[in-house]
Parts: C-alpha cells; structure tokens; sequence
C-alpha cells in the first residue's frame, strides 16, 4: 500500500507540483511589469547577457581568495550532486524506464563514491558556514536551512538505498526526493532556474552600457 | 498602517520589477558580496554586507511574491512590516553605501545588488527616511539650482576668474554651438581650474562649445537621495537648457553621479529619450584625441597612478578612455591592484560625502583607497571625479599623506601641444 502510494500518486502529484511550479515561477518573471530602458546603449545588450549568465560561474581574479571556501564547496556540491543526478545507475535506470524512454552509460560505482562525497562534503562546508559564519547567519533564512535538511536527507537516503536488500530505504528514499520535488519551486532551489535570468538581466545592463563585467 | 510606511511600501511594490523577483528568487545568502564591499571589508560589521541592505524589498517580496510568504499572510501568521523595518535601514543604505556597484559585479548569481540598493532608497526616500544633510541638498538643487547653494553669480564670477587666467572668452548661451558643457558644484566652487581647462582645451581643438545660464548644474541631488521625481526635475532642467540652445551634445562633467545621472538614468526618469547626445568629458576628450584634433605634448616624469571613479568605469563603462588620455604624456604609470571594474570607492560616493552623519564611517573606509596608494608609491594619483577628489583629498589629509592629486582634464589642458595655425 505504502509503495503504491509512494511509486503511484504521490510521484505523478510530486512531478507535477514540480513541472508546474517551475514554469508558474520562471513565468511570473518572464511577464512580469519591466521598463525600456530609453538611454542610448553603448553596447549590445543581448551580449552582454549571454557572456553574463556563463562568465559569473568563475569568481572575479579579485575576491577569488576571500571566497575561496565558497567557490570550492560549492563546486564539489554542485557538480557532485549534477554528476550523481544524472549519471548515478538506478537514476539512469529510473529515467530512462519511467520518464524519457531513453538512457545513457551511468557511472562506475567507484566514480559514484567520488561524487557521493565531493557532494556530501561540500554541502556540510557551506551549511557549516552558514552556521558559524557571522554574514551568512545574519543574512540566512529558514528556506536556506529546510533546502540544506531536504538536500542531505535526500543524498543521504539515496546512498543507502544503494543496498539492495532495503527495499524500505529504497521508498524512503523515493519519498524524501518527492518533498523535495514539492518544495522545490517554492524555495531558493528554483535558483536552479533562475540564475540564468537573473544572470542575463544583469549582464544586459552591462552590455548596454558597455561595462567590462 | 502609518501614511510614511505606506508610502514606502507602495514605492517598493511599485519596484518590484522581473528583474527584482529574478534576484530574490536567485539569491541563495551565499555571502559573497560582502566581500566586495568596502563597507564590509573595513569595517568586518556583517551588517553591511551588501544583500542585507536590500533587506526591506526582499521582506516585501517575501511577504507578496513568494509562495509561502503570501500562504502566511492568508493565515494571518506573518509579522508585517513595520515602520522600524525602513526606518533601521536608512544608516545602512545611506551611511553604508556608496553605491559602488563592487558587489553586483562579484554576485555568483547575477543580483544586481546595488540597482535593489537604490530601489530601496527611493522607498526610503520617499518615505521621508533620508539623512538631513542629503534632504538639505535636494532642497538647495531644487530652491536654488545647486546641492551647494552656488547660484549664478558664483558661476559667473568663476567664468570671469578663468578667462582672465586663460585670456579665453568662455562662451556663455550661444545658439547652435556643437556641445553644451555643464559643470558640477564642486568644479564651480573648488576645482575651478577645470572651466579653465575645458577653455584650453577646445580652444586647441576648435570645438564649438557653450555654457547655459540656465543649465549649468549637472549634480543629481535627487539621484544621491534616491527620488526619482526629483531627480527627473533636475534632468528635465538641463534637458529644458540644452533644447533652448539647440545643442547637438551635452558634455557630462566629470563627476560620477552627475555623468549617471544625464547618461543613464536621466532619459528614464523624465520618461523620454533626449533630442541630443549625452557625451562624458572623458569620452569627448579621447574622441578628440583619436580624432587628431586633441593633440598633446611633454612628459609627465612623475611615478603617476589613476583611481577610477565607480560612476564613471563600474557603472558607466568609460574604462579605457582616461588611458587612452593617460598614455601619452604620462612615461611611468602604474595600475593600482584592483583597477578598472574592480576598483575600491573611495568610500563618498552615492551622497555618503553630503551626509554628515556618515562622516567617521567615510574616513574608516578610506583606509582601503589609503593602502591601495601606499602599496604603488607614487608621486601622485590622477582621478576623473571631482566627489572622489574631494573625499580623497579630505582622506589624504587627514591620514598625513603626502601625495597630491590631479585632474585628468586640468591635466591633460597642461599638456597641449601649440596649436599649428
């Protein structure tokens, strides 16, 4: 019953929650209230946007080793989760039977022990951080503590589900991916998305004004 | 609700753009602007880091916008904002801001920091929570025609002063003339020597140029409180003075906020593009220079430094023009090591050098520009600006240093080269 529950409705709820929210969200951006800007530009704005939205994932040469703790959890985080994500066998798997209908080679275990800890360690770094650094606790919100909860419970499960023989940590773990799916767009995980507008508004307005960004 | 909270509340709402909800529905408190801040940085208090200064439209948009926000306000189990929650900030966005924009260029996730910093101030602003001496400016620009009181006798006693000193007439309301040169207060009362330049150098250069006795002004108390309206009033004067007299460009001073002002946000703010080009002093001059008609002479053998304006460079895009002016007359010139772009404030722009209250904080984060100079061992440092002038001059002073500071455009006026006919 559980399982039914677990595999059936909640799943297709949990999808949809996440399908729709994400496109509510980056929809009510798109057309949200915005002015033309009437200066005469400099430079081209659409430029601007596009070097934008892929120059600021290296750090500016001048803060680089203010921020190096930053930049370097958060890579591990980012492209270990990424790599478990879409590269981990039973999501191959799970994808390609359940969702696209194709799939791709999965990753060999040992690569999946690297990920599962660059991912692990990097998030404990910048939820550490967040905790006992004197600006990110100033600035954190209750949204960036459930996000950083959700996220680990959800790697953690994942990883013990690999044991075959738990089938039970296999539902958990299904079931914690599906809150997540349902908090997702209404959390700061809709960064996710977001930062490629959020990149290119501002690389627009630099671009227009013609602004070494 | 009070009348001031409400007034500020609605100016937020009425902010509350696509790209703000982009940024709030992007920013993951990751912390990384304050690293970039030179309030921050010298002062190590996180309650400048930059986003934090953003904090009563990212509470707006919480409470309206996001998903959970709007489900505790149907369940009545939200706080709502309160008068405490602008009235907090305003030490944070006017003492603690110079609206560098050093922050929205290190932002992992693109927030343009600074632009939600200023949405916040024309809240505040507009809510009547502004520091006295920026509100004693606006009033002083918009009762007399200038943040410091000058009024056009001031102006025309300087124009007398420098075509004595340069036996140049200084064209005053001509008709059909190519460019229309306006002047910040600081260069009518303190830098005077820059109307004598600008005499100089078109001389050399056969521009056709005038000054306006209506539109002589190019400071933007308005832009520095953060009022739109009034800042558009103040745009609109100029606009009014530059179709009178025909002009085909108006040359912005060099004064940051001045050239932000008529540059960029002015068109916005009066809700129509200008029959006429909007050129930076800058701009005009390496224009001048790549033209053949700006020609220069001599050597300075000075160990010589620039500091670039935020308004100017970060948030105007005039990078390689004053090197380009620099180049050839300057034989040892030397970068500082964060530069262009990324170059530190001096800590007095965004009105912060108007406000009075903010004074101490002004000479703590001075400390940053003080070692910047220090490390390079020069002789002297060139700037664009004439606020950042001033704050520096008033930094080097205070801290006993012994290093004068020099104007691009006096400069580049002492170095020309004869004029051939």
């Amino acid at each position: 019953m559980i399982e039914y529950l677990i595999k059936g409705p909640l799943w297709y709820f949990s999808l949809a929650v996440f399908c729709i929210g994400v496109l509510w969200q980056m929809a009510r951006i798109v057309f949200a209230k915005g002015k033309t800007d009437l200066s005469v530009a400099r430079g081209s704005a659409s430029s601007g946007a596009i070097r934008n939205v892929f120059s600021r994932f290296v750090p500016h040469r001048e803060i680089a080793a203010q921020i190096r703790l930053q930049v370097v959890a958060g890579y591990m985080f980012h492209l270990g989760l990424f790599a478990l994500l879409f590269f981990a066998a039973p999501h191959v798997h799970f994808l390609e039977k359940h969702l696209l209908g194709f799939g791709w080679t999965p990753m060999p275990h040992w690569a999946f022990i690297v990920a599962a800890q660059f991912a692990f360690f990097g998030l404990i770094l910048l939820w550490l951080r967040r905790m006992l650094n004197s600006v990110s606790r100033l600035i954190s919100t209750t949204d960036d503590h459930i996000t950083a909860i959700l996220t680990f419970v959800v790697m953690l499960t994942g990883c013990l589900a690999l044991g075959k023989g738990f089938h039970a940590l296999n539902l958990l773990h299904f079931f914690t991916v599906e809150l997540l799916m349902v908090y997702f767009p209404f959390s700061c995980l809709m960064h996710a998305f977001t930062f490629i507008p959020s990149r290119a508004f501002t690389g627009a307005w630099f671009g227009r004004r013609g602004i070494d960004a | 609700m009070s009348e001031r909270l409400e007034k500020g509340l609605n100016m937020l709402r009425q902010e509350m753009d696509k790209k703000v909800m982009s940024f709030f529905s992007s920013c993951v408190r990751c912390g990384v602007c304050a690293e970039a801040c030179l309030f921050y940085t010298e002062t190590r208090d996180p309650r400048y880091t930059p986003i934090y200064k953003t904090e009563p439209m990212r509470k707006l948009w919480n409470s309206e916008y996001s998903f959970w926000g709007r489900l505790a306000s149907k369940l009545g189990i939200s706080k709502p904002m309160t008068e405490a929650d602008l009235a907090d900030w305003e030490e944070l966005v006017y003492d603690g801001c110079s609206m560098c924009g050093r922050c929205s260029m290190v932002c992992p996730l693109g927030v343009d920091i600074s632009m939600v910093i200023f949405k916040v101030k024309h809240a505040l602003a507009v809510a009547g929570f502004s520091p006295e001496g920026l509100v004693g400016a606006v009033q002083r620009a918009v009762d007399i025609g200038s943040p410091m009181g000058i009024t056009m006798k001031a102006v025309l006693a300087t124009i007398k002063h420098a075509e004595e000193n340069t036996g140049l007439k200084i064209p005053m309301d001509v008709e059909g003339a190519d460019y229309l040169a306006l002047l910040s207060s600081n260069e009518i009362a303190l830098y005077p020597e820059y109307l004598e330049a600008l005499a100089r150098i078109f001389d050399h250069a056969g521009v056709s140029w005038t000054l306006s006795s209506e539109a002589y002004e190019a400071t933007n108390a308005g832009l520095q409180i953060g009022n739109k309206a009034t800042a558009g009033q103040l745009v609109q004067r100029v606009v009014d003075g530059a179709e009178k007299l025909k002009a085909k460009n108006v040359i912005s001073p060099e004064c940051g906020h001045a050239y932000t002002a008529l540059r960029w946000e002015g068109p916005n703010f009066i809700g129509k593009a200008y029959p006429f080009r909007v050129v930076h002093i800058l701009e005009l001059l390496d224009e001048l220079q790549a033209n053949g008609s700006l020609k220069t002479t001599g050597l300075e053998s000075d160990r010589l430094t620039f500091h670039d304006p935020c308004s100017i460079v970060r948030r105007g895009g005039i990078q390689a023009q004053p090197r380009n002016l620099l180049q050839p007359i300057a034989q040892n010139f030397v970068e500082m090591k964060d530069h262009g772009s990324m170059n530190w404030c001096c800590g007095g722009g965004g009105g912060v050098s108007s406000n009075e209250r903010a004074e101490e904080l002004k000479h703590t984060v001075f400390n940053r520009k003080k070692s910047q100079i220090e490390e390079l061992e020069v002789d002297a440092v060139v700037t664009a600006c004439s606020n950042c002038r001033m704050v520096m001059e008033e930094g080097i002073e205070i801290n006993e240093m012994d290093i004068p500071l020099l104007g691009l455009t006096e400069l580049i006026a002492e170095h020309l080269a004869e004029k051939s006919n």
